[in-house]
């Protein structure tokens, strides 16, 4: 497992991997955002937040459709199902990768990218711990996700029309945390929230998703 | 004879084909009769003039949208334990129809909502939730269209269905969390004080119970029309096969 972990992230990172492109595509949003609401500094300030979470979320996306289609094409996930390593543990490793060479890169990228909006100074802290505890759950979903339209020739688009609603929950106490953080009032509640959602996520989507994994293959 | 022996195609068209017209009658007569009670022999109430009476589709549709959801998942669920083919065609003829019903739910609210609560949307969680609701009914017909081989297509968007129902569960209460009620609570209730006077409950129970008739004839209709596609496809297959 830690061999299919090691292997998934050199895929990643090496040229024609797509690391980095999610990182780019984050800051092109976040850039955006200015041009499309104009550059008043204290209502940038105000939808930061929203902004930052909704920048991540989409930028996480943006790679999902990457964790299995190569290797459904070349047939390695074939030789991954039928492998004595459990297809969980496998599916399980594979999201972790995603997280790791997106979902981090993109937590780390968040406070520079907060300058740009004027966040509120309370709010850093809390944007990295938020997106630190949420983004794992965007990469477990979307694996899940993945794992769904393995089989398509154009699953891209309907990956997205089908992930999107299950990122609603993680959307709303995510920004909710950050938001309620960088205004300084208490913020426990969604923050828990949010882990909970993490964990129960990275508990049992695998399970799902290498189920999905098998009727694809089928 | 136990409910198992309808999984049998031909038993179910046999029997189905004997009780439609009776579901798509009396949904029709349950629906004319509440509809007429309730527009033309109920009073204005008080605060909200006759815009009132939209209640009598708002109501029913909302109830529709949510438990077809519901059928789809029992049906996903006898699909993946049991394996039973129209099972899995009930779910996928059932998907349409909720979606409408959550359309027509969210169209009646806004048009109500402008006059009474001077806009037509908020970001009230009811609202919101049924909006997500209707993204979750998109994303199940277009992973049924998107796929070619039945069994996979009903395999994998029986799954869809389990996780998408415990995700919409999880967005209901996490969009509670997240914004304050413009929406009035339940109006109508089995077992607690009722928050709509009598007058307007009566007529209010006939058309959910016509909605629901009218829900049970379609799913029943489409579930026929979708087993005669797939003898039609059996049928063509073996042609180019002789």
């Amino acid at each position: 497992m830690i061999a299919v972990l090691i292997r998934d992230m050199r895929l990643a990172m090496r040229a024609g991997g797509g690391f980095g492109l999610g990182l780019a595509f984050f800051l092109i949003v976040v850039v955006l955002v200015p041009f499309g609401v104009g550059p008043q500094t204290a209502l940038l300030g105000k939808i930061a937040p929203g902004i930052l979470w909704v920048g991540a979320l989409l930028a996480c996306l943006l790679s999902l459709d990457r964790i299995f289609a190569l290797d459904f094409e070349d047939g390695s996930l074939d030789l991954l199902a039928t492998a004595p390593v459990p297809l969980e543990g496998v599916v399980a490793m594979k999201a972790l990768a995603h997280w790791l060479t997106t979902g981090l890169p993109l937590t780390i990228a968040a406070p520079f990218l907060g300058v740009l909006l004027n966040m509120p100074q309370a709010g850093y802290g809390w944007l990295v711990v938020t997106l630190a505890v949420g983004t794992p759950a965007l990469s477990f979903i979307g694996t899940f996700g993945a794992a769904l339209t393995v089989g398509l020739k154009r699953g891209g688009l309907l990956l997205s029309l089908l992930v999107l609603p299950l990122y609603v929950p993680t959307l709303i106490f995510g920004a909710e945390a950050l938001r309620l953080g960088a205004e300084g009032f208490d913020n426990v509640t969604p923050l828990l929230m949010l882990a909970g959602i993490t964990a129960g996520v990275i508990a049992l989507l695998p399970f799902v998703a290498a189920a999905t994994i098998r009727i694809n293959l089928r | 004879m136990s409910i198992w022996e309808y999984a049998n195609p031909k038993l179910f068209m046999q029997t189905s084909g004997k009780y439609l017209p009776w579901f798509a009658g009396l949904s029709l007569i349950t629906l004319v009769a509440g509809m007429i009670w309730g527009y033309f022999f109920t009073p204005d109430a008080e605060n909200f003039g006759s815009s009132v009476k939209i209640i009598y589709i708002h109501v029913p549709s909302a109830f529709v949208a949510i438990n077809a959801w519901i059928m789809m998942l029992i049906t996903s669920l006898v699909w993946l334990i049991r394996r039973h083919h129209v099972s899995a065609l009930a779910a996928k003829a059932a998907a349409p129809i909720g979606m409408t019903m959550t359309l027509i739910a969210l169209f009646t609210g806004a048009i109500w909502g402008q006059p009474m609560w001077g806009t037509y949307w908020a970001w009230d969680p009811r609202l919101t939730s049924f909006l997500i609701l209707f993204l979750f009914y998109l994303g199940y017909i277009a992973l049924w269209e998107a796929i070619d081989d039945p069994d996979t297509a009903a395999d994998l968007t029986s799954v869809l269905c389990l996780v998408g129902s415990v995700f919409a569960l999880l967005s209901r209460y996490a969009v509670n969390f997240w914004s304050q009620g413009l929406h009035q609570a339940a109006s109508l209730s089995v077992d607690k004080e009722e928050h709509v006077s009598d007058v307007y409950a009566w007529p209010l129970w006939i058309c959910i119970i016509g909605f629901v008739l009218l829900f049970v004839a379609l799913v029943l209709m489409r579930t026929r029309t979708e087993i005669r596609g797939r003898r039609m496809k059996a049928l063509i297959a073996r042609e180019r096969v002789a």
